[in-house]
């Protein structure tokens, strides 16, 4: 009993002399934790909420995430509200994993030096995100956010934005052929009173001129509609919804 | 168990042949059996204490593993036996919350707010619950200290624009100022004296320098003389006769030395010739009834708020009633 067990510990050295052998011994062990902790997300019922509302970011949504992420708005500012009371009594109702599903990569942060955003949407006027963003502490004496007066001079440069778009739809977004034939022009018209068939694609999308010049697209427009759409696609108040959740098991 | 394995081999601490494991002699423990250059690696045992807290961990282990949910199976995850979930723990706090709260709260909508401050008790709840409110709703346009910026009014003193007793500052929170959507917001659009052509580019100099004058920040000379006949003709409707404004159509008193839009002669003379038209939420469309109303107990307590009037309201006087009075 005792020989055998120390033959078998034994051979624990050529697995630390063979440098080979140790890495495919540890590359069974990750593969045997990546299956127990990340394959099953795949399968079980639990990983994605089935709430309505959630749709596909607008060409100009889209382009102001390019530039929230550009910025590394993300450094400071997470975009997950976790099912705490303090949380959820300070930024609203808890974040759903459907809210950040068409989101790649998602924006959940792990540094909240500025307020959470998940939930940014709605919440304030344009008038006050393009005051804010140009000189934060005029709005908020403490902050210590960096002003981004720059984005309301800046074009918005999004480059072409069908290209955006298919790329994000190989990755599982589900946008369709019209929306990405239509993209370019659907960029430019979101800042405009006349966003022809956006609102019927991009249900509940918010179209109007959102930096204060009307008669420019600049990157604050982008930023700014990206932002008054955050945590807005679903109605997590409604009956429908607060159903679907009071049925969720298992977290 | 290795002791058994082993006898002392000879003199000399000599590793054996056999590569086998011996007893050091000075402490009485065994070594690993490796030799280099004469030097050995003794094979302390681990602590105790620290074996056992190591099993016990694994023992904890299996045991939450069986209570919480764990292991990922067909189409759901093993649930636990507690049953306990994050999002369930969430709303059991808050409904121990707001049971805690519920008695202060069906006081607070039971009170008209006028009532407010013959209960000390309740008007110190609301003053505190409207505090915790103006932190996440308030504090982002009238700053974390009400005291405002440009723009922005500050909460602090006694000039009101809309008034300043408890059902003037409700209402002004509940329907907000010039908000789209809400039918008896507070509304008055100010004309663009300059912008749309009503008054010539130096007219609008005049008048400023007149206003300015009014506060002291000029003297009277001759633009202000101009600028008074401007005024009386233009903007003593709202602003009245002698600029100390008027609450009826949130006119601004000209002749403190508060500006909402800066007192300077470009920002006054801008404000003429552009109007600002500010903007405040009607928050009776997300906030509750009771949340508004500890709002409006708690900006009133900030310092400025203003008793109810005994008879005709004095308007227009604000310096004259505006003592920060009317705390409970």
């Amino acid at each position: 009993m005792s020989t055998e067990k120390k033959g078998f510990l034994a051979r624990h050295g050529q697995l630390e002399r063979n440098v080979t052998l140790l890495a495919v011994f540890a590359f069974i062990a990750v593969i045997f934790g990546g299956i127990i902790e990340i394959a099953p997300l795949f399968w079980i019922d639990n990983t994605i909420e089935k709430v309505k509302g959630v749709r596909p970011y607008t060409p100009l949504e889209q382009a102001g995430r390019d530039i929230y992420i550009r910025e590394g708005c993300y450094l400071c500012h997470s975009q997950m509200i976790r099912p705490f009371r303090d949380e959820v009594e300070r930024y609203g109702h808890y974040s759903l994993a459907a809210e950040s599903m068409y989101d790649h990569p998602f924006q959940w942060g792990s540094e909240r030096t500025g307020p959470d955003l998940a939930r940014v949407g709605g919440k304030y006027s344009d008038a006050w995100h393009v005051q804010h963003l140009s000189d934060p502490r005029s709005v908020v004496p403490e902050s210590i956010m960096p002003p981004y007066a720059f984005m309301r001079d800046r074009p918005l440069d999004a480059g072409d934005m069908r290209a955006e778009l298919k790329a994000l739809k190989i990755t599982g977004v589900p946008y369709t052929a019209d929306d990405i034939a239509k993209a370019n022009d659907d960029l430019k018209a979101q800042a405009t009173d006349t966003p022809g068939d956006l609102a019927i694609r991009y249900p509940k999308a918010q179209n109007r001129d959102f930096d204060g010049q009307p008669d420019r697209l600049t990157e604050m427009d982008a930023l700014i509609a990206y932002l008054q759409v955050l945590g807005t696609m679903v109605d997590v108040e409604s009956a429908a919804a607060q159903e679907q959740l009071a049925k969720e098991t298992g977290r | 168990m290795a002791e058994s394995d082993n006898t002392p081999s000879g003199a000399g601490g000599k590793t054996p042949p056999s590569g086998g494991r011996r007893i050091d002699q000075s402490t009485g423990t065994e070594t690993v059996g490796h030799e280099w250059d004469g030097i050995e690696e003794l094979n302390t045992p681990l602590p105790r204490w620290w074996v056992l807290t190591f099993y016990a961990c694994i023992l904890f282990a299996i045991g939450y593993v069986i209570c919480y949910p764990a292991i990922p199976l067909g189409d759901h995850g093993t649930r636990g036996l507690l049953g306990w979930t994050s999002r369930g723990q969430l709303a059991r706090e808050t409904a121990a919350a707001n049971g805690a709260r519920s008695g202060t709260l069906a006081a607070l909508a039971a009170t008209p707010i006028e009532d407010l401050p013959k209960n000390p008790d309740l008007m110190r709840a609301a003053i505190a619950g409207g505090k915790a409110a103006f932190k996440v709703n308030c504090v982002q346009c009238h700053g974390s200290g009400a005291a405002g910026s440009i723009g922005y009014p500050n909460l602090n003193d006694d000039d009101w624009l809309w008034g300043g007793n408890l059902t003037e500052i409700q209402t002004t929170i509940t329907h907000g100022i010039r908000y789209p959507g809400d039918a008896e917001t507070r509304m008055s659009l100010m004309p663009n004296f300059g912008a749309d052509k009503i008054l010539t580019a130096d007219q609008v100099q005049d008048a400023a320098s007149f206003v300015r004058s009014l506060s002291g920040l000029e003297p009277k000379g001759a633009a202000a003389q101009r600028g008074a006949a401007i005024f009386a003709a233009n903007c003593a409707v709202c602003h009245g006769p002698e600029g100390k404004g008027g609450r009826m159509v949130g006119a601004p008193n000209l002749t403190d030395k508060i500006w909402l839009y800066g007192g300077s002669r470009d920002q006054v003379a801008g404000s003429i010739s552009n109007a600002h038209h500010g903007v405040m939420p009607a928050w009776g469309q997300r906030l509750d009834p009771v949340t508004i109303k500890m709002l409006a107990a708690y900006v009133h307590s900030l310092g400025g708020g203003e008793d109810f009037a005994p008879a005709a309201p004095a308007e227009a006087t604000a310096p004259a009633t505006g003592a920060p009075a009317a705390k409970p």
